[in-house]
């Protein structure tokens, strides 16, 4: 079972959008604050990827119930140019635009499951789950 | 919305109330600079005691606007750092190192004395 909605990102007011979207759902599901500290930034993190480097694209965030624990999933879809190096881009410290917009290695480490697809074709989509403990 | 800044002797005092969007951080910044050159201040405290979540951009801004004062010869104390705030950080990746940090905006003022050697 899953309850989704949307925002689409196109400027950085979205972002903002794309976060508290995220943090109402996050309380909602009964996450402690750290936990809902930990999925607002890695939203705002992926909205300001897909703000920088796509241009375009959309956040959704689903809740999710599994086996009677519930969850908050986060779906970051773009059509950009999409990411040539994955391996890349999940190591510490990489950056192409200077310290700007997020680290996906802190996105994972904020969340418990962390899944990229990539390619030039169809751009990038990522989905990172955290399940309430 | 701009955030208020308040002159206290020769220290500058901004409390942040409000979740941060990317204008007003750096429109922020700009006032913050502005703000030491018109009165002379010698130190600096912001207190993030409201503030629940600091992503990348926000780190970014805050840590620009620390080395900008610096470079202007004021000295920074970021006080009121929530646990939450702190968890999120270091594990994003953020440690914002050689930054002046103190546990309340008290502690954050007796350490920018202490700094400044008066």
């Amino acid at each position: 079972m899953s309850i989704q909605s949307c925002v689409t990102i196109i400027n950085e007011w979205d972002i903002v959008a794309a976060r508290q979207l995220g943090r109402n759902v996050a309380k909602e599901l009964g996450f402690g604050t750290v936990d809902q500290a930990r999925i607002t930034t890695a939203i705002s993190e992926l909205a300001r990827n897909i703000y920088l480097y796509a241009g375009k694209g959309q956040i959704c965030i689903d809740k999710l119930y599994e086996g009677g624990k519930p969850g908050v999933r986060i779906n970051a879809i773009d059509n950009g140019p999409g990411i040539s190096d994955i391996r890349q881009v999940m190591e510490d410290g990489y950056s192409t635009s200077g310290g700007l917009g997020a680290g996906l290695p802190g996105v994972k480490r904020l969340m418990d499951q962390f899944v990229i697809e990539s390619n030039p074709e169809e751009g990038t989509q990522i989905t990172a789950t955290k399940w309430l403990r | 919305m701009r955030i208020p800044i308040l002159k206290l002797y020769n220290c500058l005092l901004v409390s942040i109330q409000w979740e941060l969007d990317d204008q007003t951080a750096l429109q922020f910044q700009e006032d913050l600079l502005q703000k030491i050159h018109e009165t002379n201040a010698s130190g600096v405290v912001i207190d993030l005691t409201s503030i629940d979540f600091i992503d990348s951009f926000i780190a970014k801004v805050l840590g620009d606007v620390i080395d900008m004062s610096n470079l202007m010869g004021a000295k920074v104390v970021i006080t009121g750092i929530q646990p939450a705030v702190a968890i999120t950080l270091i594990e994003l990746g953020i440690g914002l190192n050689n930054v002046l940090t103190a546990i309340d905006l008290e502690k954050g003022l007796e350490k920018l004395q202490q700094e400044l050697g008066e």
